[in-house]
């Protein structure tokens, strides 16, 4: 019995990690469907999300340094999701832009360039060190699941998993029902078609960016508050890749379940397999996965069905 | 009263002498000039690689996404200059291309698809909803289809889809491109007969880029027969459908290999006429 809660307790602490991987995966996928760019700076904006929320809430930050205060958390939310959305319409006018008629390995690179760009900025702006984030969630384990259950459950695991079920669902809403989530689905599928009929694409850029800088600052949100703001937040991104594999780089439901399973996988497989093979099986459990995907199943688990027909 | 009469024979679309060169280096269209009068349905003649598309690409402006440019030359709507407009721009105005080989949203419905069609309008859901009506009537197969994906649907119907998507953007012209293609006659015969309905009752002018030459020349009131990036002859499609050298070369009444239009004598002929 106790065995058994102990597992539970393992795959629910793989499922938070495994939350983080899926917003992470879940930002790429949304910029490769609409744009065919893949987006090496995903990981870069979790952690650039991060440093600008900490910012307005503390007072060693520019913020406070400029204006003289700082931002109530339900203030500094907000007013970060607007640098990303900024930030977001400055990558488009400053780089997707010259580069819209170019390879996709050229648009690639230039995310590369955009990740070395924003890790050195965050730097140079915020320093390196790491910066506690506390934007309220409660620590500590959840009483109640303790008391009745006798499971240990971190509340902030609780708190990051219902947000992120908020977080998809609110996109889900929005893809499936406003005109501009159909224009997003639009330009996923047929870009020239999409223009045909007056979607301008880097208006659709801007707000794909947007969408997934505002997902990467829920992820840098939720990160920062279990490990601090660190550089080291950006590495997730590395992380990203074999759960993209594994879900398909083009299916959203594929990155929130692959994300899971990794997480969870990586865990249970540090848990029980890792003492008989002398550990460490959560720094290469991803990635050995994704190669066993790569053999097998190459369009991932939810690799979009692509349509034939004459 | 001579002003109306003359604003009414004004051309609503008019491409004048333009030359598009693709990739910087390959020059496509060499000097293409054609009028698209108010309320008619003219027909871009011509066989396959003669720049049909390339002429409606660069009235629509969707060229740029080809790395293509229009490098001489003036495009005019409704008496503007609007070479410089993008395709949104464009839409919003009226003027909208069906691509060739139709590129629905394979993975929108179809219903879906017809309102992407709006995508530029501001008049509100309900003008939207009532066109969205509108198009059903005119493609009763549409609306049995509405929430099927696209990509599952006929080639017909998604010929259907692609020429309702462009109608919901309450257009005064469609650039339509190759409706024709891989479609059974039946149904091509089917999709030209609401082209015509479309433009007598509802008041679209089309301009339609077709290698079926007689079938499009049936429908048009206009002709313009495209060789090589030049227009070679044009007039009433009623006249070109009974030229002999259209009829020679684009209908094979003579067994010889032509290759090209210009091999027919009776062609030279004209031609020097012409000049
Ligand atoms: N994107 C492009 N880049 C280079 N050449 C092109 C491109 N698109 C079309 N062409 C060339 O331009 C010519 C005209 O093509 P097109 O306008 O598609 O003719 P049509 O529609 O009459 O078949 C062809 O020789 C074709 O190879
Ligand atoms: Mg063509």
């Amino acid at each position: 019995m106790a065995f058994d809660l102990f597992l539970l307790e393992v795959v629910i602490s793989g499922l938070m990690t495994g939350v983080m991987y899926a917003l992470v995966a879940l930002g790429f996928v949304l910029i490769f469907k609409a744009s065919g760019v893949f987006n090496f700076a995903q990981g870069v904006l979790a952690l650039f999300a991060a440093l600008a929320l900490y910012d307005f809430l503390a007072e060693d930050g520019w913020f406070f340094a400029v204006f003289g205060f700082t931002l109530p958390v339900w203030l500094a939310i907000p007013a970060t999701a607007l640098i990303m959305i900024l930030l977001a319409w400055v990558i488009e006018r400053a780089v997707l832009r010259f580069l819209v008629k170019q390879e996709e390995i050229i648009l690639f690179m230039a995310t590369i360039g955009l990740a070395f760009v924003l890790e050195g900025l965050g730097d140079l702006l915020f320093g390196s060190d790491v910066k506690p984030l506390d934007i309220g969630i409660p620590q500590g384990a959840s009483d109640w699941l303790l008391d009745n259950f006798n499971l240990y459950v971190e509340k902030l695991e609780i708190v990051a998993a219902a947000t992120a079920a908020v977080l998809v669902t609110a996109l889900a809403i929005f893809f499936q029902k406003t005109r501009v989530g159909r224009a997003l689905r639009a330009v996923a599928d047929d870009h020239q078609a999409a223009l045909s009929v007056g979607i301008s694409l880097d208006k659709i850029w801007v707000i794909v960016w947007s969408v997934s800088g505002i997902v990467a600052l829920v992820a840098g949100i939720m990160w920062g508050s279990k490990s601090g703001v660190q550089f080291s937040l950006s590495l997730i991104a590395l992380k990203a890749l074999p759960v993209l594999i594994l879900g398909g780089f083009t299916s959203v439901p594929g990155a929130i379940v692959g994300g899971l399973i990794i997480g969870v996988g990586e865990k249970v497989a540090e848990v029980y397999v890792g003492p008989l093979v002398g550990g460490a099986i959560e720094n290469w459990f991803a990635y050995v996965l994704a190669l066993g995907f790569l053999l097998f199943r190459p369009q991932g688990l939810f690799g979009e069905r692509i349509i034939e027909r004459v | 009263m001579s002003a109306v009469i003359q604003s009414e024979r004004e051309a609503l679309l008019s491409v004048n002498n333009i030359e598009v060169i693709y990739d910087h280096v390959i020059l496509v269209l060499k000097g293409v000039s054609l009028e698209v009068m108010k309320g008619g349905v003219v027909a871009l003649l011509g066989a396959n690689g003669a720049g049909k598309s390339t002429t409606l690409k660069a009235i629509s402006n969707l060229l740029g996404a080809e790395r293509g440019d229009v490098t001489k030359g003036s495009i005019t709507f409704q008496g503007e200059d609007v070479q410089s407009l993008s395709p949104n721009e464009l839409v919003r105005r009226g003027v909208i291309q069906v691509m060739e080989g139709r590129h629905c949203f394979e993975h929108l419905t179809v219903e879906e698809n017809l309102l992407t069609g709006a995508y530029t309008r501001t008049d509100g859901r309900s003008r939207v909803a009532e066109d969205l009506d509108l198009v059903y009537q005119y493609f009763p197969r549409l609306k049995e289809r509405r929430t099927s994906q696209a990509g599952y649907t006929s080639g017909g119907e998604q010929q259907m889809v692609a020429v309702g998507r462009a109608l919901m953007a309450r257009p005064a012209v469609i650039l339509l491109d190759e409706p024709s293609m891989g479609l059974a006659p039946q149904l091509v015969e089917e999709i030209f007969e609401i082209v015509k309905r479309l433009n007598e009752d509802e008041g679209v002018t089309f301009l339609l880029a077709e290698q079926n030459t007689m079938m499009a020349l049936r429908y048009a009131n206009y002709g313009y027969i495209l060789e090589n990036g030049r227009v070679v002859m044009d007039g009433e499609a009623s006249v070109l459908a009974e030229n002999e050298d259209v009829k020679e070369f684009y209908l094979g009444v003579s067994g010889d290999d032509r290759r090209s239009f210009r091999n027919v004598k009776a062609y030279r002929r004209r031609k020097r006429w012409l000049s």
